[in-house]
């Protein structure tokens, strides 16, 4: 077990250090002028050098990228993450911000696209041919193939602008100050982006439930079960489950990488403060600092996903427990 | 009359009866393969030709719903919103071609080095994959198009980047099953070095994969060209794209300019789909197991 911790460990740091030097090498070697984009063509022109110069060594434009990188991995260890130039704050407070409003978003959506989509996979697989089975299956197709930010562009054009039913965005309403905004405020704003990410989240799971609901029920061991007079809800609970949720449960860990990937496109649209507004803004704006630590926040969270997955088949699949950790350490 | 015609009339349960349904079966594949080929090929020969049409304005023309003379609508500037449609699907079909060929020869080649390359190779590449697959595609093309200043190579570039792995852990499987046949070690025995043996023997084998896999990258690369597109790193604005356009008509959405939303998006999951069924027709034509059914 301590093994397996330690390994763990290692990979984490492996590849917190591999992401923050890939993010740092890519938005060293970017063109676009931080300084330039962030104070307009107009301020450019009339500024004076001396200004010039002072924001140039604020933006830290002129050092070389290594030693920027060291200066910054030093920093980090101590857990300062440097300035977000755009947002005026540290990093590591605009991302904790950023991600308390994502938090619940794509917990929401990650928790009611598992559901969802188990239950219709093995619905799916069990009436296999059904008429049910061919409407999840043409949702899912037709979903997979929706580009997640026009679903989203659709449910507000419907919902929110069409009947009104819903706030157009923002995580909390306009015009009251924050001590005023109550739990059911952000709930309600919430509602629409979360339903878009777990409408288009249930597309992978469902199917791959279906297909692994259709295995087990021609397996051998549940037509001896059919044999011996079992009928086929009885199957899939007794039998079905548990060898449905290894692979349902290491799907959806692993797809926290396109929640929060969804989850990018779904802020932008809702205009909902969280970290992949955050991506998009600190991308266009130039801000470097909050990119990276946008980047390794992101990465942490997609790795925990893993993490997790590795150590609940342990608890799902007896075959897992013994020898696992030195199999897997 | 066919077999189980007279099985039933016999009163005896055919179990198994493969040959004119198989032959019905891949009729049906292959023209369903031809038809979406042949509609995603027009799209873009369309949309390329209407590409001047796309961006002329007609100030007379502003904001018109969808009618018989403009069927998708105008814009604020009355640019013809199916020309701009057209237009715009086939940069984006083009940009996929080029980023999804690309991603699919990385794949390729890291595949070939993982399974033939010896172990060290296979870690190098498998934690590649990792890398990769441990930051969300959209933050990536974000990073990779930020750093190359935006625009259709940043486009390009990093949908080439981040669409690799998955192809490259399929091939890498099906590279290790060859290399326990008797072929490889005997050509193994016979002095054949790693990139002959890679070139001559591994790649024929896997090339239907490939191609299948290739096929099936384009809905993805698509998908993400038009959303890093709409989130304002891909194409210039100027530039007639599904993503460009859907994220115009964003400020339009309160105004009830709906179809300046509606009909782009369902044009691109339109392509989506058809690239996804040539994709699959080709896969079950190549797949062993269907062949039978």
């Amino acid at each position: 077990m301590l093994r397996f911790a330690l390994g763990q460990i290692v990979r984490f740091f492996a590849l917190m250090v591999a992401v923050s030097a890939v993010t740092f090498v890519l938005v060293a070697a970017s063109p676009i002028d931080p300084v330039q984009a962030n104070t307009g063509q107009a301020a450019m022109l009339t500024m004076s050098a001396e200004k010039r110069a002072q924001l140039d060594e604020r933006w830290g434009v002129d050092e070389p990228v290594w030693e920027r990188y060291f200066a910054w991995a030093q920093d980090a260890a101590r857990g300062d993450l440097g300035e977000s130039l755009r947002f005026n704050a540290p990093v590591v407070q605009v991302v904790a911000e950023r991600a308390g409003n994502s938090v619940l978003l794509l917990a929401s959506a990650w928790v009611i696209s598992g559901v969802l989509g188990v239950a219709l996979g093995v619905l799916a697989g069990a009436l296999r041919g059904s008429l049910l089975d061919r409407i999840v299956r043409g949702y899912c197709y037709l979903l997979s193939a929706t580009p997640t930010f026009w679903l989203a562009i659709v449910v507000l054009m419907v919902l929110a602008v069409q009947f009104g039913w819903f706030p157009v965005g923002f995580s909390v309403p306009i015009g009251v100050s924050s001590e005023g905004v109550t739990l059911a405020d952000r709930l309600y704003h919430m509602v629409l982006p979360a339903l878009t990410l777990s409408v288009t989240g249930v597309a992978n799971i469902a199917l791959h439930t279906r297909e692994k609901t259709v295995d087990v029920l021609s397996s051998d061991y549940a037509r001896f079960a059919a044999a011996r007079g079992e009928g086929r809800w009885a199957i899939v609970w007794r039998h079905g489950l548990r060898n449905l949720a290894l692979p349902a449960l290491t799907l959806q860990f692993g797809s926290v990488s396109e929640i929060i990937g969804g989850s990018v496109l779904v802020e932008q649209v809702f205009s909902y403060p969280g970290i992949g507004q955050a991506t998009v803004t600190a991308g266009l704006g130039g801000d470097a600092p909050l990119l990276v630590g946008l980047a390794l926040a992101t990465a942490a969270l997609v790795f925990a996903g893993n993490l997790v997955a590795n150590l609940l088949y342990g608890l799902v699949d007896p075959r897992m427990r013994k020898g696992a950790v030195d199999a897997r350490a | 009359m066919r077999a189980h015609e007279v099985a039933a009339s016999a009163g005896v349960t055919v179990f198994h009866e493969p040959h004119a349904r198989v032959l019905e079966g891949r009729r049906l594949l292959l023209i369903g393969l031809v038809v979406s080929a042949a509609l995603l090929v027009l799209v873009t020969g369309v949309g390329a030709m209407l590409t001047s049409e796309a961006s002329a304005t007609d100030f007379t023309a502003k904001n018109l719903a969808p009618s018989a003379a403009h069927l998708f609508g105008t814009d604020w500037m009355g640019r013809d919103m199916l020309a701009r449609t057209l237009a715009g699907l086939s940069t984006s079909i083009g940009i996929g071609l080029v980023s999804a060929v690309v991603s699919s020869l990385v794949a390729l080649a890291l595949a070939a080095v993982s399974a033939l390359g010896g172990r060290r190779a296979d870690a190098v590449v498998s934690w590649l994959i990792d890398l990769v697959m441990g930051i969300p595609h959209i933050v990536l093309l974000i990073l990779i198009s930020y750093a190359l200043g935006r625009g259709a190579l940043g486009v390009c570039v990093g949908v080439a980047i981040t669409h690799w792995p998955s192809l490259t852990r399929v091939l890498r499987a099906e590279i290790m099953q060859l290399r326990e046949q008797p072929f490889i070690a005997t050509s193994r025995a016979l002095g054949v070095g790693g990139v002959r043996l890679a070139l001559t023997h591994a790649l024929p084998c896997v090339l239907p994969q490939y191609l299948v896999g290739l096929v099936l990258l384009f809905p993805h690369a698509i998908l993400h060209e038009a959303s890093i597109t709409f989130l304002g790193f891909g194409l210039s604005p100027e530039t007639p794209a599904i993503g460009v356009i859907l994220s115009e008509a964003m400020g339009y959405l309160t105004a009830g300019s709906w179809w300046l939303a509606v009909f782009p998006g369902v044009a691109l999951l339109l392509v989506v789909l058809l690239f996804d069924r040539v994709g699959s027709c080709l896969r079950r034509m190549m797949s062993v197991e269907e062949v039978q059914l």
